[in-house]
């Protein structure tokens, strides 16, 4: 059977969402499909919102389509892709937001009959991942967590510190947002804030003192990472994501990460999120299950670990992924994407900017 | 107590033995831009500092850095010691 070439593919990307202080990934993972080398592809954005500026910005995305929000139902996500797929012949699609991930997985034999690949790690894989159990299996093959225990009431933080859960204390939601409370006040507040916007239960872990890094790569499903492209933070928006960023080796980082993707068997691009505290050690934050909004970083640095995805799926030979050079730094800056009337009511009204010709 | 008053004395003997093996991966430029790869922390030193640095790249042997200082820097011995002892503890913020 003929396979393309992967610059002649039909991409759909997820995650067109770019509010400056906690952008999706999907424009970046565009922007390093976009620049391969020889790219006559296309370039689908998807996104949630009709203000996406993904799905507008032509010199990234062919065309833009609006998804059904998760909470519609897979049954609506699926006949929302059977109908772009109708319009625009998708090879690959590339989701980017972990809140789609398990859908996509449910839905994956039906979506591949669509002619749609997709490399997505397996719903065991996803879930072993969840922050609920994510302690428990990390510790089992070595990897530390922060202590954490589940907290279905605030009347915990009152008393807490007697049980040993001393301020500072992180409360996370199961599935997002998180923030650190330094009294009982601020974690109470945290706690309804959180539990109102993702639910019951709310996590309660011990702040670990020191330095965020951050890595990403692509699991091949046997239990190798490659491609990985390490990170530390240098600015942080007020939602603790990265405005700017510099590429380091940090081997520790990179040992631990080998071994969750050992154990995971992981199949997938993700990103692990680490805190090494002062004395050297190790606790695993969190791992998505996607590509980072800093991806382009990667591509930057001769690891464009989006196009090896694409070799993956296609089982072409993977193109070669550098080691990234340390020291390399970005800096994140809002841009203005210009949206004409028309575009912005075709958006409005039928969820889609169609390509132009 | 004499082991405190022997690390209290000699802060640099002390500074080299913990962070000498970070010390060398360093970047160190001329211009004094200084870059660790490890953890991505940057930060500038004037050439005394630069200087010390390299210096304590290459040997831990604290009276053989500290004679090279004195003789290529306008510096007293005691405020060598008093600028070593600050410059390491500027030093172990970034080191981490």
């Amino acid at each position: 059977m003929l396979v393309r070439e992967v610059n002649q593919l039909s991409i759909a990307v997820t995650g067109m969402n770019a509010r400056a202080d906690n952008p999706g990934p999907g424009m970046a993972v565009a922007r390093c499909l976009r620049e391969m080398a020889n790219f006559q592809g296309k370039i689908i954005g998807l996104g949630y919102d009709v203000l996406d500026p993904g799905l507008f910005q032509t010199e990234l995305t062919d065309a833009g389509y609006l998804l059904p929000y998760p909470s519609a139902g897979e049954q609506e996500l699926l006949a929302r892709l059977q109908y772009i797929q109708e319009k625009e012949g998708i090879d690959i699609l590339i989701p980017c937001l972990d809140a789609e991930i398990l859908s996509m997985i449910h839905l994956q034999d039906e979506i591949a009959a669509l002619g749609i690949k997709m490399l997505l790690p397996t719903k065991d894989q996803l879930q072993l991942r969840n922050k609920d159990r994510l302690h428990e299996f990390v510790n089992e093959i070595g990897v530390k967590t922060p202590e954490q225990t589940v907290v279905t009431n605030s009347r915990f933080f009152n008393d807490c510190t007697k049980k040993g859960w001393s301020y500072p204390l992180v409360v996370k939601g199961q599935f997002y947002d998180a923030g650190i409370a330094y009294n009982p006040e601020q974690a109470i507040a945290l706690f309804h804030k959180i539990a109102a916007v993702w639910g019951m239960p709310i996590l309660v872990q011990k702040l670990i003192e020191g330095d965020e890094v951050n890595l990403t790569g692509l699991g091949d499903g046997k239990g190798n990472l490659l491609g990985t492209v390490m990170m530390r933070k240098r600015a942080i928006t007020d939602k603790g994501k990265a405005w700017a960023g510099i590429t380091v080796h940090d081997g520790g980082l990179l040992k631990e990460a080998e071994k969750l993707v050992q154990a995971l068997k992981w199949r997938g691009p993700l990103e692990v999120e680490m805190m090494r505290d002062n004395q050297g050690d190790y606790y695993l934050i969190e791992i998505n299950p996607r590509f980072p909004a800093w991806i382009y970083l990667a591509k930057a640095n001769g690891s464009n670990l989006p196009r090896a995805l694409l070799e993956m799926l296609q089982q072409q030979p993977l193109s070669e992924l550098e080691t990234p050079k340390v020291g390399t730094l970005f800096i994140r800056y809002a841009q203005d994407v210009i949206v004409s009337l028309a575009d912005f009511e075709a958006m409005t009204m039928t969820g889609e900017r169609a390509k132009q010709d | 107590m004499n082991a405190n008053k022997k690390t209290a004395e000699k802060p640099l003997d002390n500074f080299l033995s913990l962070y000498g093996d970070s010390l060398k991966r360093l970047a160190l430029n001329d211009s004094g831009f200084v870059f660790d790869p490890m953890n991505g922390h940057s930060f500038t030193v004037n050439p005394s500092g630069l200087e010390l640095l390299k210096l304590m790249q290459k040997q831990k042997d604290v009276e053989l850095i500290k004679h090279q200082i004195l003789r290529d820097f306008d510096v007293s011995t005691e405020m060598l010691e008093r600028d070593v002892v600050e410059f390491s503890e500027q030093l172990k913020r970034y080191l981490k």
